[in-house]
């Protein structure tokens, strides 16, 4: 106990001492915290949208002033045809072309019945169908009050007609901060706890100071011991830290205990330290230890549903994801902090990150045995 | 205190083979050396004693505790220097010492006189980074943490390695002073030079021993009559000499070049044989033979 106090102290010693990790430690993800969230938002504003109006009359241009007051779209350009605003698209100027035929509202009041003609900019897939919906949703709106204008509503409408009214819960006002930023927190957590930790050990390697150690009587459990507390103290202040930007710059307050979201955290970071550990029993160099984590945390971040629904992917990849930890972690995260979850909800993906977690250790330390 | 029982080390699962059938015993008290060019198998051995590793076959035992099976007890008593410099760089010369103290359950305090006559020659250094002391200073707080725990047995691989030629000189001093408080040592170093200094040598080229004794009963059994020679145009002394047919052996030495030959010969009859070949200021005299040259004719000697 006295030796692995001892072994505690130095580690932290030479952590403080290297200016370079505390930077990457404390100040980058708050760095990141911040700027990753505006890039990972999927909310589109500012479309720009490209006019041709060839009927110039009321009714196009109430339409027109009706699509720019929603505030997803700019118009970029005014055209007189429909072959110069595809050049506006071509120039990547606009992202849609909105054309307004002749006699637009002369035969929508005459025949009842008219046609507006859109086309889109799909390169950006994400960008196109939002950009459609928006203006195919605001076309129906103006559709609805213009018929609503002509007809006087019957006592008893003519026909039954079901109508939606939606209430969104757990993230009212769909703030994407909300969804995203618990996640992005959980990206730091998985660099900081594999890499570092990981490239701890190597550095003990390649200076030969592993050697040195080696000779003396300490135990093996102890050694590995004094260099993941450590990194699972440093890592418990990242999230602190996380914790608070978010209350600062996205006023993000978690529903949920804090005693649940620690306590995640905890088994979380068992998982990840024992990949850390698992990594750096297979590498010589903090070059080789680099390059497998990469490969980690970048599979780690891109598939365990930080951007992108888990529930889109196949099966196969579906049942994949399961053995990441960082994939039960985000979920547990978004559950506690939006809605609330307990111990009791969470209790498939705790246990899934603590076998995975164990299963890591336990390699780790059958290879280091192994090795030496 | 310290025996090797036919121990065989191979690498790259037996295509290389580091140290063959090797058989020794180190005496309480001794200062024992590992003598060998680069890749003999010194620090295969070091590191198979140290229980850093297991041999292939054989067994070796250190202070009575076999190496595989009572590694624990081993660790317990032995100091080991690694012929890296294996210290944290980024602490200090004082929190290495205390680091090394406290794993091995003791204080610097404890054993401060065992080391007291190295460290007073760091101790104004003992806030400065490990990493930022001098090749001699570096050595001597490795082996400070390599004595803090008072072992019975000191390993020293190719301790002056890379080392001036003072502090080469300053060191080998603090090993005879070590010796003095009963400290068995084993050190290993491809300097001929320093194999004087030890109470016996193995000489070891390719992971094999060729000869083991004390220093002065290896250069006794040379039998052979050396002679050192000197001209003006050394390279083309040696190339002619070794065309001689009565020459055994030619080899450069310093200034002079060492030569045996295949029997007894007069020196007129080799400056004879020298002038004819155009060579001038010939210098010919008997010398007695170095470490260096018995381990020169032993991996010469078929």
């Amino acid at each position: 106990m006295r030796t692995l106090l001892f072994l505690l102290e130095k580690e932290f010693k030479q952590i403080f001492r290297n200016k370079g990790i505390i930077r990457t430690i404390f100040i980058a993800p708050v760095i990141q915290l911040i700027l990753m969230p505006l890039a990972a938002d999927f909310s589109v504003k500012n479309i720009n949208l490209a006019v041709v109006d060839h009927d110039h009359s009321t009714y196009s241009q109430i339409l027109i002033n009706k699509i720019t007051a929603s505030g997803h779209f700019k118009i970029a350009a005014y055209n007189a045809s429909y072959k110069e605003a595809l050049t506006t698209i071509e120039q990547d100027k606009a992202d849609l072309a909105l054309e307004i035929p002749e006699h637009f509202e002369r035969n929508l009041v005459r025949e009842n019945y008219q046609k507006v003609y859109v086309a889109i900019n799909a390169i950006e897939g994400t960008k196109a169908s939002l950009g459609g919906g928006y203006l195919a949703s605001i076309i129906n709106s103006f559709n609805a009050d213009i018929r609503l204008k002509w007809i006087q509503p019957d006592h008893i409408s003519p026909s039954p007609t079901i109508g939606i009214t939606a209430t969104n819960w757990y993230n009212i006002f769909l703030d994407f901060h909300l969804f995203i930023v618990p996640g992005i927190l959980v990206t730091l957590l998985t660099a900081m706890g594999s890499m570092q930790a990981a490239f701890n050990i190597v550095q003990e390697k390649e200076r030969g100071t592993i050697e040195q150690i080696n000779v003396t009587p300490i135990k093996k459990h102890i050694f590995i011991l004094g260099k993941l507390i450590p990194f699972l103290v440093l890592s418990t202040v990242i999230f602190t830290i996380g914790l608070l930007v978010a209350r600062v710059f996205y006023g993000i307050i978690p529903v949920g205990s804090f005693v649940v979201l620690y306590g995640s955290l905890i088994i979380y970071l068992f998982a990840m330290l024992g990949l850390g550990l698992l990594i750096s029993t297979y590498s010589e160099t903090q070059q080789q230890a680099m390059s497998l984590s990469f490969f980690f945390i970048n599979v780690f971040n891109m598939m365990s549903g930080l951007f992108t629904s888990v529930d889109s992917m196949p099966a196969w990849a579906h049942t994949v994801i399961q053995t990441f930890p960082s994939t039960h972690f985000i979920i547990i995260m978004r559950m506690v902090v939006l809605k609330g979850s307990g111990f009791g909800d969470i209790t498939y993906h705790l246990a899934a990150m603590f076998i995975i977690g164990l299963i890591f250790n336990t390699w780790a330390v059958l290879n280091y045995r192994k090795t030496t | 205190m310290v025996e090797l029982k036919n121990i065989k080390k191979t690498y790259n699962k037996g295509s290389i083979i580091a140290v063959e059938d090797i058989s020794f015993n180190v005496d309480k008290g001794e200062l024992f050396g590992l003598i060998g060019p680069d890749g003999a198998g010194k620090t295969s051995i070091f590191r198979m004693l140290t229980t850093l590793m297991i041999p292939d076959s054989g067994t070796a035992s250190v202070n009575g505790f076999d190496i595989v099976k009572e590694y624990k007890a081993i660790r317990n008593c032995v100091g080991y220097m690694p012929g890296k410099f294996s210290l944290y760089q980024d602490l200090t010369v004082e929190e290495n010492l205390s680091f090394f103290a406290t794993i091995f359950g003791t204080t610097i305090k404890e054993n401060y006189d065992l080391i007291k006559d190295i460290y007073v020659q760091i101790e104004p250094f003992k806030k400065r980074m490990a990493g930022k002391l001098s090749g001699g200073m570096k050595q001597k707080l490795a082996l400070s943490c390599a004595l803090i725990h008072k072992p019975t047995v000191l390993f020293l691989d190719e301790p002056t390695t890379g080392v001036d030629a003072v502090s080469r000189k300053e060191f080998w001093a603090m090993l005879k002073k070590l010796k003095q408080q009963g400290i068995t040592i084993i050190v290993s170093t491809p300097y001929m030079d320093e194999a004087i200094l030890c109470d016996r040598i193995a000489l070891i080229q390719a992971g094999k021993i060729l000869s083991l004794d004390t220093p002065e009963k290896i250069v006794t059994n040379f039998q052979d009559k050396l002679y050192a020679v000197k001209a003006n145009n050394t390279y083309k002394l040696l190339t002619d000499l070794r065309k001689f047919s009565l020459t055994n052996s030619c080899f450069a030495f310093g200034e002079y070049l060492h030569v045996t030959f295949s029997e007894n010969i007069s020196e007129n009859t080799v400056t004879a044989y020298l002038e004819k070949l155009g060579h001038t200021n010939i210098e010919f005299k008997t010398t007695i033979p170095t470490i260096e040259d018995c381990f020169i004719k032993l991996i010469t000697s078929p």
